[in-house]
């Protein structure tokens, strides 16, 4: 049998209205139209509609399942980029102990400094964070635009690389390890159930193991139901531009 | 009298060094306690260390708090409100005693909210411990604890919900559109509170004056908050601002707060403010919100164990004479509570320790995408605390945060759990919504989900 149910998952939200017994359905409409929250949805008996139910449960999956599976080994290898991963040995360590996916091993180190180029002005990398889905939806068009845009300003970019099980703080840890003035993480952020795909930027001059969290310049949001990857990519070259210039990053920016 | 910090569990000797470590160890598994190296190494361990615990007395807790008395504005607000007369009375009650004198059939509501004047929270925290499920249910269930703002909360037979409208970046016409959906499930009564996206006195004026308009146009009876920093409230209050209650998180140690940028007597002087220029009509203004492990999250836990450090949050909460307090359980991810077993724990022991501290409290019942849980546990968990006495819940419009990007429990769920176990939303406002039609003999009325009722010339 070819025949399929339609995917309930390409239904706009802003379709998602039930006028069965509502007086107004008008207003209703212009309620909708106000807000992504989950209006407008009618009930049965003090219980949800079937559709509401399973387009919820459908989307919380996608959210879920963004933290649960693993960064797949062929997305990496059309990046092009090498692969280390923290001190973490599985998505289970590395949402229970934030201490470990900040640091690496030994030989991971090592790795990174036989692959890299040292001393960038600007030292890029790739974090899988709390979406993976986020690295191949996101860093195709996110990171060429990029590279491309602080080239053109004359700025050094160092090699590129993936991390697994990766935190924020790696930055720590990879920017004094490399030399690099300033580091900018593209990391998959915790997704909701607007969004599984969506990554952050985190840039910071100088990063140390002792620098404040406060010292980060963040960038949310980056997806194609937010800011658009292309878009996110010019916004942060000017930060960076910034930041490279007045030698400090996050609160102190201001 | 000396304290015996040893015991023996099939013939192997368990020794603890301190009180705090007997408190740690004694704890519910918890992945906070693990990421903070003080959970116990083995089960036996811990039930060694629940042994131990049970043999302590009040007094051996109250003279052992986890942080110094001398360091920390916290620990210092604990024990100067202790009543002395009543805690003489019980300092010589083992723990063991203490759960179960909670327990018994003959101790009411009134004669537990005596005895708690003398509790320290980590008393409290202590009892708990030697409790299980079953026992923070059947003790949680016989406390009432009333408070006034505009309504009364607290009665028997109530179950509160608070609207919580949020939208991505405030936009007023959204939250109204969130706000008149929740009230016509019946949803608001504890308070009609938004969490901000943006923390600015601007935006603060703007939200309250939104609520504000909505109780004021259809004479909703309850309350109005923005979740925004207490100091960005002052600043909105001084501006002319008008809102019923007080918001801000708190944390149990002097530390914690200093990372929450908040002190003792920057909340004495905002309860001030609002009992004077607020809105309320009642003496209770402030709304707290808490949630296990924010100590350990900004390293200000000094060794203790979350579940002692959260009991601290309502010691300090209960000198502010509180409307509404709440843990926002499953908030703060993974690494501090990591599964939905740990997540059920976590709501029991928080409603219950509230209870016990006699702060009227209620829950946030959430999760995070990054736990292994889903709108199932946060379900369970919802009738579990509907049956806990629990004082209040959220309501979002199903379940989702589309501002936080977290799942809580929805109006629907809420109504649902009205139902299920017979309760009520606090008098006036069930009033008001039987004028509606929304809310009819103990479930949704004819108009109930529909809100362009409101909207009718």
């Amino acid at each position: 049998m070819s025949e399929e149910i339609r995917d309930i998952t390409q239904m706009s939200m802003m379709d998602m209205v039930d006028y069965s017994g509502i007086n107004n359905p008008d207003e209703l409409r212009k309620l909708k139209e106000r807000t992504p929250a989950r209006i407008g949805i009618g009930h049965t008996g003090a219980r949800y509609k079937t559709l509401p139910m399973l387009r919820f449960l459908a989307d919380q999956a996608a959210a879920s399942d963004a933290v649960f599976t693993e960064v797949d080994e062929a997305v990496i290898k059309k990046l092009g980029v090498f692969e280390v991963k923290t001190k973490c040995s599985s998505k289970y360590e590395m949402l229970t102990r934030p201490d470990w996916g900040r640091i690496f091993d030994e030989d991971q180190k090592q790795i990174i400094k036989e692959k890299c180029v040292a001393n960038p002005q600007v030292q890029i990398y790739f974090g899988d964070g709390l979406c993976s889905p986020s690295i191949g939806a996101n860093i195709p068009d996110l990171y060429p635009a990029i590279r491309k845009g602080l080239e053109y300003e004359n700025v050094t970019v160092g090699t590129p690389f993936f991390v697994r099980y990766c935190r924020v703080n790696t930055a720590r840890t990879i920017a004094p390890l490399l030399g690099a003035k300033v580091t900018c993480t593209l990391i998959g952020e915790r997704p909701g159930l607007l969004t599984s795909e969506s990554m952050s930027a985190y840039i910071t001059y100088n990063a140390r193991p002792d620098m404040l969290e406060s010292e980060y310049t963040v960038v949310s949001n980056i997806s194609r139901h937010g800011i658009p990857p292309v878009e996110a990519a010019a916004h942060i070259v000017d930060l960076i531009l910034e930041i490279l210039e007045k030698k400090k990053s996050g609160v102190n920016l201001s | 009298m000396n304290m015996v910090l040893k015991t023996r569990l099939y013939g192997k000797t368990y020794a603890f060094s301190s009180i705090k470590e007997v408190l740690a160890k004694a704890s519910e598994l918890k992945s906070g306690d693990c990421l903070a190296g003080v959970a116990a190494e083995s089960t036996l361990q811990r039930i060694a260390a629940k042994v131990v615990l049970s043999e302590l007395t009040v007094k051996d807790l109250r003279e052992n708090p986890v942080v110094p008395y001398e360091e920390d504005s916290i620990t210092r607000l604990i024990q100067d409100d202790i009543d002395e007369n009543v805690y003489n009375r019980v300092k010589n009650w083992s723990l063991a005693e203490l759960r179960e004198w909670i327990l018994s059939q003959s101790t009411t509501s009134e004669m537990i909210m005596e005895v708690s004047k003398g509790l320290t929270s980590e008393v409290i925290s202590g009892v708990s411990k030697i409790m299980g499920n079953l026992d923070l249910i059947y003790a949680g269930r016989k406390i009432h604890i009333t408070a006034t703002c505009n309504t009364t909360i607290g009665g028997e037979g109530v179950l509160a919900t608070r609207l919580q409208p949020n939208h991505p970046v405030d936009d007023v016409k959204g939250v109204m559109a969130s706000t008149l959906e929740g009230l016509s499930y019946g949803i608001g009564d504890a308070v009609l509170g938004l969490n901000p996206a943006i923390d600015t006195v601007d935006s603060t004026l703007s939200i309250w004056k939104v609520l504000g308009d909505i109780k004021g146009r259809y004479s909703i009876p309850t309350q109005t908050c923005v979740l925004s920093h207490v100091t960005t409230q002052m600043e909105a209050l001084k501006k002319g601002g008008k809102a019923d209650l007080c918001f801000q998180s708190i944390a149990g140690s002097q530390k914690a707060c200093e990372a929450f940028g908040i002190s003792v007597e920057m909340l004495e002087e905002a309860k001030n403010m609002f009992l004077e220029n607020g809105t309320a009509k009642g003496e209770n203004v402030m709304y707290f919100e808490t949630g296990q492990a924010s100590e350990l999250s900004s390293s200000a836990h000094y060794d203790s164990d979350q579940v002692t450090m959260e009991c601290r949050c309502y010691g300090m909460a209960r000198h502010y004479k509180p409307f509404l307090v709440n843990t926002v359980v499953g908030f703060m991810g993974p690494e501090y509570i990591y599964d939905t077993k740990q997540l059920i724990r976590a709501g029991l022991e928080d409603v219950f320790n509230g209870h016990l501290h006699g702060i009227p409290m209620g829950c946030d019942i959430c999760y995070t995408n990054h736990m292994p849980t889903d709108q199932n546990d946060a379900e369970t968990l919802a009738v579990l605390l509907a049956n806990a006495g629990c004082h209040y819940v959220m309501g979002l419009p199903q379940g989702d945060d589309v501002m936080l990007m977290y799942q809580s429990t929805g109006y629907h769920d809420d109504a649902a759990l009205r139902e299920i176990t017979h309760k009520r939303p606090i008098k006036e406002f069930e009033e008001w919504l039987n004028k509606w039609g929304i809310w009819e003999d103990g479930h949704l009325g004819r108009n109930a989900g529909d809100p362009t009722i409101f909207l009718k010339k």
